[in-house]
């Protein structure tokens, strides 16, 4: 099992705990069945939780009445566009071997709790300008064996 | 040189993937790394490490709060990579309370006015996520700068940014809300739209009111655009202003109605309905062609559009509940759908269906759904059933003798877990429904016959339920003997020892009579001589001598080993049974093989089982939970005293004695026979001994003791007070629920109501609209009564409540006068989105002094007198926001 968590305001064990919670109750949900669970018990009030997996990979929303519940199943739709175009077809290792580029994914399309951009497009902009940028900084400097192989992709 | 035997992330994942077992020691061992490697001057090492450490706190958890300060140092390397790890350290470990958060303040001020695009938005993303009140006060002029960057994406993130700025520091409002709203209006970039809504659709959902004057803004984007995001956002903010205002509900509704059923988008079709029906549900015409749609997200093949079809008709349900009832079929066929949410729903919605007329009917259905369903789902649905049933006092109940009998039903069925609930309801109504009581009784025996019920620990408490009915209305039991048997079968030790006390104390009622009416017959037989054979009285009890000798040996043996139980409940009850039953034997004995004396002896047993009969005969009511309170204060007793004197008061009243035979006052360990024995006289001697403990006790502890029997001299007062039976049933009398139809076949039973203690405290708990200091503020800069920040910062907090009020209001007042205002112009005016800013700018010049234009000018002038006055403002009512409504030329 792989998991990665992003809070966006959530406070440490707490979380990890009710990620585990839910994850178990995530996976022993039926094929076919509606992709939102009531959440409220863990992340407080009004929070629902959506989830969608492709293959083996599980994705996980928590949102609030702010958000359609339709339009939270597109934007994982986004999310997971975009890591195809970035790792082209995505796969676990990916995920598993590149956890700052994924939260670099993650905070152009969520920025402070708000849905910012719902393009992967315009994300996939960004995220090449802030790998030139890494190069950049990198190729300054001395080019070490921890220069982490991602940025190669 | 560390840097070249440094492991990377890389290698630490790859580690992390090949430990099996011994994850934690692995874990462990690299933290113990990264302690030492972040100490490195170099930079690259150091953003290694605590790249490592971050990773291995959002995988592990692991605490690093500690590296706090090397995060601080990452991000203020010139390198970019370097930076970002430290940024992305800060946003995952930082929280308000960080000790050293103040210290990045500055380097953010830097980023955030860097020229390389992706460090600014470095700075922002950290600023939304870790932001404090001093970061935010700091901050909010960069902010406000970048809020007006030709670079979109960093002005998009910037108008994200505020939303913190505003929750944290609310005056920051009167710095960038003008700027916010102007954003509203940039419709050449949809991305600046999109996430400024998001901004508005966050503040609005909080204090809605606030925002109401930018209801032209907000209708112009639900008109004009033609993003869906967008257009979801701005539907959830007129979800929330529409129950404001009617004028506005009026005007958004037609757009809405269109827009649903153009979009080829289901999410924003779903969110029209959804505000519709949460908003709009007075427009009778949109919630039909809403419930139109409904129906085609019903029949949907995915689980996703079924489930929220149902979830928008139980959002219509209260207010509309044809909508539901003309799918009534689907939602019970739904009961059976594989999808959990999806039998959730229905579930609701069949709950909300339900009326008086059919109940039986649907409790039936549902019934019938609880059996064959898995457990969690079944204990779903018992649990609705039972919180609707018994909603505000049994309301929808006519027929309590079927509720009952279904009560006993549930008790049955495989999975029930709703022991706790179902035993709360049996007793509540065997208390308040008089008519009744003979089915609870049935019922109740029934349960207790059967000896399978005891093996499940879910049922302990409906059993315990049941017995207490059992004792307490025994007149109604047909074969109390048999009862009796039930009571004390074997099976009952597999009960918890609370339970097995109730079925003791229920065992000792119906003994007592068995007993009564034994002797009652055995008398009448005698005046009648004509045996115990008389069919009028004994055969309707089944109370043969034999069957009285029969009771008192299955006492003798069912009871006998429990008087030695470890539980003191058990215990006492055990022996109080058997000490009664030793004090009655020899004399029922001569009365069950007739002698000579038999009479004298048979009197004297009456006597003694006449008195307990009577003590338990005695009805229990429900009782008000406000029946405290009503107990009227005597005179001359004075309460709130000091009670050092109690002991001499206590001393002089000593030694009481009881004038009734008491139960529990006793606790003589001797053996149970020495209890009875007794009249007064033998028996005062235990129980004032025990007082004298007990005056002792106080005597050590004094003020902590209240007197229990203390006042031979309060006596007379004490029987002032109704006792709280008494009480009830004239509490009871006043309140009868005078509900009946006159059509029912059968009528409905009384219900025994309190007036008000069967209804919770709710009121006073209503949360106040919160006035809180940023709905201050955006009302202050929306409505025009800007003030210079710099003295709004620093304003004292002491006086904040006394100029709230004032301002408050001000503010409606200067509304008013906008509206006139407007409402002056209305003729002219065209475009009443220009005509605000017109007005805005119209203020700009008015501070810079330049006194142009003659309607502005008196205007202006209006305006500044109030500023002046602002403290002073005392005559017009609070609170007319609410009542000020937006005019239609706003629209």
């Amino acid at each position: 099992m792989i998991s990665l968590y992003r809070w966006n305001f959530c406070e440490g064990k707490a979380c990890g705990e009710a990620a585990g919670d839910y994850t178990d109750r995530v996976w022993s949900r039926a094929e076919n069945v509606s992709n939102f669970m009531e959440a409220d018990s863990i992340f407080g009030p009004d929070s629902r939780l959506v989830y969608k997996h492709y293959a083996t990979l599980y994705f996980v929303f928590v949102f609030d009445s702010s958000e359609n519940e339709l339009a939270m199943l597109d934007l994982i739709q986004v999310f997971v566009e975009t890591l195809d175009k970035c790792f082209r077809n995505v796969c676990e290792l990916d995920i598993v071997f590149n956890y700052s580029k994924l939260h670099t994914i993650l905070d152009e399309i969520i920025f402070g709790g708000q849905v910012l951009e719902t393009s992967s497009a315009e994300v996939m902009k960004v995220v090449e300008e802030i790998s030139r940028q890494e190069s950049a900084s990198n190729s300054i400097g001395l080019v070490t064996k921890t220069v982490s192989g991602w940025r190669n992709r | 040189m560390d840097s070249l035997f440094q492991r990377s992330l890389d290698d630490i994942i790859k580690g992390l993937r090949h430990q099996q077992a011994g994850e934690s020691a692995f874990v462990s061992k690299v933290l113990e790394e990264v302690r030492r490697e972040i100490k490195s001057t170099d930079s690259h090492t150091k953003s290694t490490a605590l790249q490592k450490l971050t990773y291995l706190h959002s995988i592990c958890f692991v605490d690093m709060s500690w590296a706090a300060f090397h995060a601080i140092e990452c991000i203020s390397y010139p390198n970019f990579t370097h930076k970002k790890v430290g940024y992305l350290a800060i946003s995952q470990s930082f929280q308000e309370s960080t000790p050293v958060i103040l210290l990045i303040s500055n380097q953010l001020r830097k980023d955030l006015k860097s020229n390389v695009e992706v460090e600014v938005s470095l700075a922002l993303e950290c600023l939304s996520r870790i932001g404090n009140l001093d970061l935010c006060r700091d901050l909010t002029p960069e902010v406000f700068t970048l809020m007006a960057s030709s670079r979109i994406p960093v002005r998009k993130k910037a108008i994200g940014v505020v939303l913190r700025l505003f929750g944290k520091y609310p005056d920051a409002v009167r710095v960038c809300f003008k700027r916010l709203v102007e954003s509203l209006e940039s419709s050449d970039s949809p991305p600046i739209v999109s996430a400024v809504i998001g901004v508005f659709c966050e503040l609005a959902s909080k204090d809605p009111k606030a925002y109401l004057p930018l209801a032209p803004e907000f209708y112009k984007i639900l008109v004009d655009s033609r993003n869906n995001w967008v257009l979801i956002k701005v539907l959830k903010i007129f979800t929330k202003l529409a129950p404001l205002e009617p004028r506005l509900a009026k005007k958004i509704v037609e757009p809405i109605c269109e827009l649903m059923s153009k979009t080829g988008a289901k999410s924003l079709m779903f969110e029209c309905i959804r505000t519709i029906l949460t908003s709009l549900a007075e427009h009778e015409s949109a919630v039909k062609l809403a419930a139109g749609r409904i129906n085609e997200l019903l029949i949907d093949e995915d689980p996703n559009l079924r489930y929220l079809g149902l979830h928008a008709l139980a959002i219509v349900a209260p207010k509309h509940i044809w909508a539901v009832l003309e799918n009534k079929e689907f939602v019970i066929k739904s009961l059976s759908d594989p999808d959990p949410n999806i039998k959730l729903e229905s579930l609701r919605l069949v709950m909300e269906m339900v009326s008086e007329s059919n109940v039986v009917e649907i409790c039936r259905v549902l019934v019938n759904y609880a059996t064959k369903s898995e457990p969690e789902f079944c204990n779903v649905i018992l649990g609705s059933i039972l919180s609707t049933c018994s909603n505000n006092v049994y309301e929808i109940i006519v027929d309590f003798d079927w509720y009952v009998s279904l009560l006993g039903e549930m008790s049955r069925i495989q999975h029930c877990q709703k022991g706790e609930e179902i035993e709360n309801q049996l007793i509540d109504i065997g208390m308040r429904v008089q008519d009744v009581r003979p089915e609870l009784v049935r019922v109740g025996r029934d349960l207790l016959m059967d000896p399978a019920l005891l093996g499940n620990p879910f049922l302990h408490r409906i059993l315990s339920a049941a017995a207490w009915l059992c004792g307490e209305y025994v007149e109604f039991i047909r074969n109390p003997v048999e009862l009796m048997e039930s009571l004390l079968q074997p099976r009952t030790s597999l009960l918890p020892p609370s339970v097995r006390a109730v079925y003791l104390e229920s065992a000792f009622k119906a003994l007592v009579f068995c007993l009564h009416s034994y002797l009652k017959s055995a008398t009448s037989s005698d005046h009648s001589a004509l045996g115990l054979s008389d069919p009028g009285v004994s055969k309707e009890n089944h109370i043969t001598p034999d069957s009285v000798l029969h009771l008192l040996n299955l006492i003798d043996m069912a009871v006998g080993p429990l008087s030695g139980s470890y539980d003191v409940e058990i215990q006492e009850r055990a022996r109080n049974i058997l000490g009664f039953t030793e004090l009655i034997k020899p004399v029922l004995s001569d009365s069950l093989h007739p002698q000579d004396e038999r009479h004298k002896q048979q009197v004297e047993a009456s006597k003694m089982v006449r008195l307990l009969h009577d003590t338990f005969s005695d009805e229990l009511g429900p009782v008000s939970m406000s029946a405290q309170g009503r107990v009227p204060v005597p005179d001359g007793l004075v309460l709130h005293e000091n009670l050092a004197d109690l002991e001499a008061v206590c001393g002089s009243s000593l030694p009481a004695s009881s004038a009734t035979i008491s139960f529990e006052g006793s606790h003589n360990v001797e053996g149970a026979t020495s209890i009875f024995i007794s009249d007064q006289k033998e028996e005062s001697e235990p129980s004032s001994e025990s007082t004298s403990l007990l005056a002792e006790h106080r005597k050590r502890h004094g003020l902590y003791y209240l007197p229990s029997e203390k006042n031979t001299e309060h006596h007379e007062a004490n029987n002032d007070y109704p006792p709280a039976n008494e009480l009830k049933s004239e509490l009871a009398e006043q309140s009868f629920l005078p509900k009946r139809k006159s059509k029912q076949v059968k009528a409905r039973p009384v219900v025994v109501k309190l007036d008000e203690g069967d209804v919770l405290p709710i009121s006073s708990k209503i949360p106040q609209a919160k006035d809180d200091s940023l709905s201050e503020a955006v009302r202050d800069v929306l409505l025009g009564n800007e003030a210079d920040a710099d003295t709004l910062t620093q304003k004292a907090a002491a006086d904040s409540v006394i100029r709230k009020k004032g301002k408050e209001k001000l503010n409606a007042k200067e509304q008013e006068d906008d509206l006139d205002h407007m409402d002056s112009q209305s003729g002219t005016v065209q475009n009443p989105v220009k005509e605000r800013s017109k007005r805005s700018s119209r203020k700009q010049n008015a501070d810079e002094g330049d006194h142009g234009g003659d309607k502005g000018k008196q205007k202006r002038r209006h305006r500044h007198g109030k500023h002046r006055t602002r403290e002073g403002v005392q005559n017009p009512p609070a609170n007319v926001i609410s009542q000020t409504p937006v005019p239609d030329l706003l629209l």
